[in-house]
């Protein structure tokens, strides 16, 4: 069991919960759970090709998983996966 | 008992303005925070430039290639959307070169930014804060599509910036070390990360690993209305990255103050984070040199008091754009 931490623009879309939990050995498995619990966040989350919407960072722990296995990343037990607007950094 | 001999310049340069004076900052070896003998850490001390921060090295190689393309008329408003250092850099620099500058900055941001703005004689238009730098973006890209008159560098996406560390920071660090296991910097445009990791890896092999630190931005600056309003700065590759960690306000500044206490590095909020996933990353190594950018010095900071005060009575700690 996974906890999936949700931002702000997307809690309409899981009622207002904002973290839930979810089943699944990959980024991508948890991502799936998520989905089919709460249909509404499916367009935010991927695009048509089944990718994470660019505009979407997601977080295993605190290290941003496209730069890890992207959706093949495994997840253990206890992990926190946190979702993420892209923000423009400072400068 | 004398020292053994110094590679750095003994004065640290002789130049003919304070512009050309940019860069050159010193590398600096922390071996208090070092977590293993075989592991040295050296902190890039950007903070060292002219205005406290390495944007001075963004600002002048987009102010020159501009001039050098015949992008801007002389007395030519520059337009920049910022969260300050690299408004200042420019304000700084544009001031001595004869240009007046308007920033467009977040209103989250520590009053010292302001002061230093008007110092220099930039004039600055404030964008909503919850919208982070995202916002500022924003604006500023209407302000400079609505106004012709403007000249907008736009460090997001402009390739003088990875370029100024590819052609500078990278080569100092190249020049004191001969070789590099890891390289850490803030995430911001992705200047630093893009410019260093190309010509480090390209003078040391692919085997260098670049990290990214960033900030976790706090819930009161997630202030999207949607998805469609995130931003990814066109200058960023992540392919060249090997890692991007996020680091919390409360770690950052934690961090921000042991490179005080334990280091003496007095450092910008950024700092503390990238300094977090630095001493992380040189725990993973067995050996090796990790690199790490100090991006600006703390005077910008100091009236939020977090260089004093206890973590819980820093006001705003999570609604501040602190990088």
């Amino acid at each position: 069991m996974a906890t999936i931490k949700i931002p702000p623009v997307l809690r309409a879309s899981v009622g207002g919960e904002r973290e839930v939990s979810a089943e699944g050995g990959t980024v991508g498995e948890l991502l799936a759970a998520l989905v089919e619990a709460h249909p509404a966040t499916a367009t935010q989350l991927f695009g048509d090709d089944g990718e994470l919407n660019r505009y979407v960072n997601v977080y295993l722990n605190d290290e941003d998983v496209r730069v890890l296995d992207g959706l093949a990343t495994v997840v253990s037990e206890g992990d926190v996966l946190v979702i993420l607007p892209a923000m423009a950094g400072g400068g | 008992m004398s020292l053994p001999g110094l590679k750095n310049r003994p004065c640290g340069g002789r130049y003919g303005d304070i512009v050309q004076s940019i860069g050159n900052t010193p590398l600096v070896e922390l071996k208090r925070l070092s977590p293993k003998p075989g592991v040295r850490i050296w902190a890039k001390l950007e903070s060292r430039n002219p205005t406290g921060s390495v944007k001075d090295r963004v600002a002048r190689a987009m102010i020159e290639d501009a001039e050098e393309t015949g992008a801007i008329a002389p007395g030519q408003t520059i337009l920049e959307p910022t969260s300050g250092n690299t408004g200042i850099s420019l304000a700084m620099i544009c001031a001595y070169k004869g240009y007046p500058v308007k920033v467009v900055m977040p209103d989250n941001v520590t009053p010292e930014r302001t002061q230093l703005l008007a110092m220099y004689g930039a004039e600055i238009v404030y964008s909503d804060g919850t919208k982070g730098s995202n916002g500022a973006v924003e604006l500023a890209l209407e302000m400079a599509a609505a106004d012709p008159r403007y000249y907008m560098p736009y460090q997001y996406g402009n390739l003088a910036n990875p370029l100024a560390h590819y052609n500078g920071t990278a080569v100092e660090i190249l020049d004191e070390l001969d070789d590099v296991a890891a390289f850490v910097a803030g995430l911001g445009t992705g200047g630093t990360l893009m410019g260093n990791a190309r010509r480090l890896k390209e003078a040391l092999g692919a085997g260098v690993k670049i990290v990214a630190a960033e900030p976790m931005q706090g819930e009161p600056v997630q202030g999207l209305r949607s998805l469609d309003d995130g931003f990814i700065p066109p200058i960023i590759d992540l392919a060249l990255l090997d890692r991007k960690i996020f680091v919390t306000n409360s770690d950052a500044i934690s961090w921000t103050r042991k490179l005080l206490d334990e280091e003496g590095i007095f450092a910008g909020v950024s700092s503390g984070a990238i300094a977090r996933v630095a001493v992380r990353i040189a725990g993973e190594l067995d050996e090796g040199n990790v690199v790490f950018i100090v991006a600006d010095d703390g005077w910008k900071y100091l009236s939020s008091g977090l260089y004093t005060l206890p973590l819980e009575e820093i006001e705003n700690l999570e609604s501040t754009l602190w990088w």
